[in-house]
């Protein structure tokens, strides 16, 4: 039991909502999934979305001053910060050309009452090897370009991603605020004095990350085993039989198809998620690329 | 080039809700040995259940499933963590566990060996665990890994080193009512149109593994 979240007032009233005496707010907490499919019969949903609509989605980068990249994602009341911290350590002995990409999301337990304090939940792990898988899949960065001596030294990137507020769809925020907060890296050049032997970092000449992909994910909720709503809520996605996410870039693969258990789909219901996804990351790309260029204004 | 999978698991003792593990006859696996062969891919299930329920994990209206993924060596860890939550969705899709309120159904899965194509094996001991525990389902499920190799042609089942050399490596749970995806993830990068056919290879093979199942459940019920 939360409070009551602020509301956008809908674009369309619900339909026939209980009648004149009643308002919708006894219901929709005596019969949440009762009150979501009178507005699904009408394809719009309780905050005035329609099914295939995102939440209004806000990125703002290099929130965090003290780290090496930052990103703060909101969708909707999800809010999300990714900050990336670089450190300098020894490559492994069986991969000497390449650096490392840490990545780790944490759901602490004020951004919601759902979570606890202590160790990572389950929906934190998972979470945290969503995103690692994303990285390895995409090829987001190339580890190689992390390597600065053979053998000798190379970057670790820590990206620890933040849950703040969640309201569902973390996924998605999380991936966006990855991708944005690496956009926004910038490491100091390191070279190797030869005579001493020791690495010598010059803060004042820095350069930007190469980003080789574009990854975007995209999160659907399934309803009653069939309707497919994009970008659930918190409280759609408890009331949903199931959720798909999937990942592509900007050459349209897919990085990632991840659909864990719930109602069985079709192949067909997956391609319909795969072009809806195709439209969301040309959405999120201009979005990315518009608030790069407004901390650059050159 | 499509090959037929491998009969996947080995033996699946399980502990059904009348059946202790001692009682419950194996199902035997095709060659009729217990011990799993050096290279292949096996997985012990056992199920326990339904049996009772800590407090805080009762559900009012349904039966809570935990899955327990346990590696070959060492700890689990959060890669384990994020298949069990994986597996646990399934099984939760096809389990009627509104039958058995306020009750937990523990899936433990024990990997002897791995040689790719790890989460279909567990998919499939699951099953023929839940099965062989007699538990209501709405549909029964099974796994199917594909890699595509790097000239795009399909390899099901495909073996760790045919894992490590694909470009794209997609695990599948397909279900025997209407073979529909239940669950899917995927490593790697392909194309949409590539992700389809290897789902449509994958509906195929889920006939030859529903089959097995078949025959092995026939086979323990004709013995004696």
């Amino acid at each position: 039991v939360g409070a009551p979240r602020p509301q956008r007032s809908p674009r369309r009233e619900g339909p026939g909502l209980l009648g004149p005496c009643c308002g919708a707010a006894p219901l929709r907490t005596v019969e949440p999934l009762e009150y979501y499919r009178r507005f699904l019969k009408e394809n719009c949903r309780p905050d005035g979305r329609e099914l295939g609509e995102f939440r209004a989605t806000t990125v703002n980068i290099g929130s965090i001053t003290t780290a090496d990249g930052s990103a703060l994602v909101k969708l909707g009341n999800t809010t999300v910060i990714c900050g990336v911290k670089a450190e300098l350590a020894a490559p492994a002995l069986d991969s000497a050309n390449k650096g490392y990409i840490v990545p780790n999301v944490e759901l602490p337990s004020l951004c919601s009452t759902r979570f606890r304090s202590g160790p990572p939940g389950e929906e934190a792990q998972a979470a945290s090897q969503f995103i690692a898988d994303v990285i390895e899949n995409s090829q987001i960065i190339a580890k190689e370009d992390l390597c600065i001596a053979d053998g000798k030294l190379a970057w670790v990137l820590y990206c620890d991603i933040i849950c703040l507020d969640y309201d569902g769809n973390i996924l998605d925020a999380s991936t966006f605020a990855l991708l944005a907060a690496l956009k926004n890296v910038q490491l100091p050049s390191v070279t190797i004095n030869e005579e001493t032997g020791l690495s010598e970092v010059n803060l004042k000449q820095k350069n930007p990350l190469v980003i080789r992909k574009h990854p975007v994910a995209t999160s659907f909720a399934i309803f009653d085993d069939t309707l497919l709503i994009v970008d659930p809520t918190a409280e759609e996605e408890d009331l949903a039989t199931g959720t798909v996410t999937v990942v592509t870039d900007e050459d349209d693969r897919l990085c990632s198809v991840h659909k864990p258990g719930g109602s069985p789909l079709t192949g067909a219901k997956l391609q319909d998620c795969i072009s809806r996804a195709i439209t969301r990351h040309k959405e999120v790309k201009k979005l990315i690329d518009k608030v790069i260029k407004s901390i650059k204004p050159k | 080039m499509v090959l037929l999978p491998r009969p996947t698991p080995g033996p699946v003792p399980s502990a059904g809700p009348s059946s202790s593990l001692s009682r419950c006859p194996r199902i035997p696996s095709p060659g009729g040995t217990l011990s799993p062969l050096p290279g292949d891919t096996s997985v012990l299930a056992g199920l326990y259940g339904p049996a009772e329920v800590k407090g805080s994990r009762e559900s009012p209206d349904g039966a809570t499933v935990e899955v327990l993924l346990r590696p070959k060596v060492g700890l689990p860890g959060v890669a384990e963590r994020s298949r069990e939550q994986l597996l646990r969705r399934t099984f939760e899709a096809v389990l009627l566990g509104s039958l058995h309120p306020r009750t937990s159904i523990t899936v433990v899965l024990q990997v002897l060996s791995d040689a790719g194509s790890l989460l279909a094996c567990c998919l499939n001991a699951a099953c023929m665990g839940l099965l062989d525990a007699g538990l209501p389902l709405s549909s029964l499920f099974c796994g199917v890994t594909c890699a595509l190799d790097p000239h795009g042609d399909i390899i099901l089942d495909p073996t760790a080193r045919q894992e490590q050399e694909a470009h794209a490596v997609l695990t599948f749970a397909i279900d025997s009512a209407q073979r529909k995806v239940l669950a899917t993830t995927t490593r790697g990068s392909c194309s949409a149109e590539e992700m389809q056919r290897c789902l449509v290879a994958a509906q195929r093979a889920a006939d030859t593994i529903f089959q097995f199942y078949r025959d092995c459940v026939q086979r323990k019920y004709s013995k004696s």
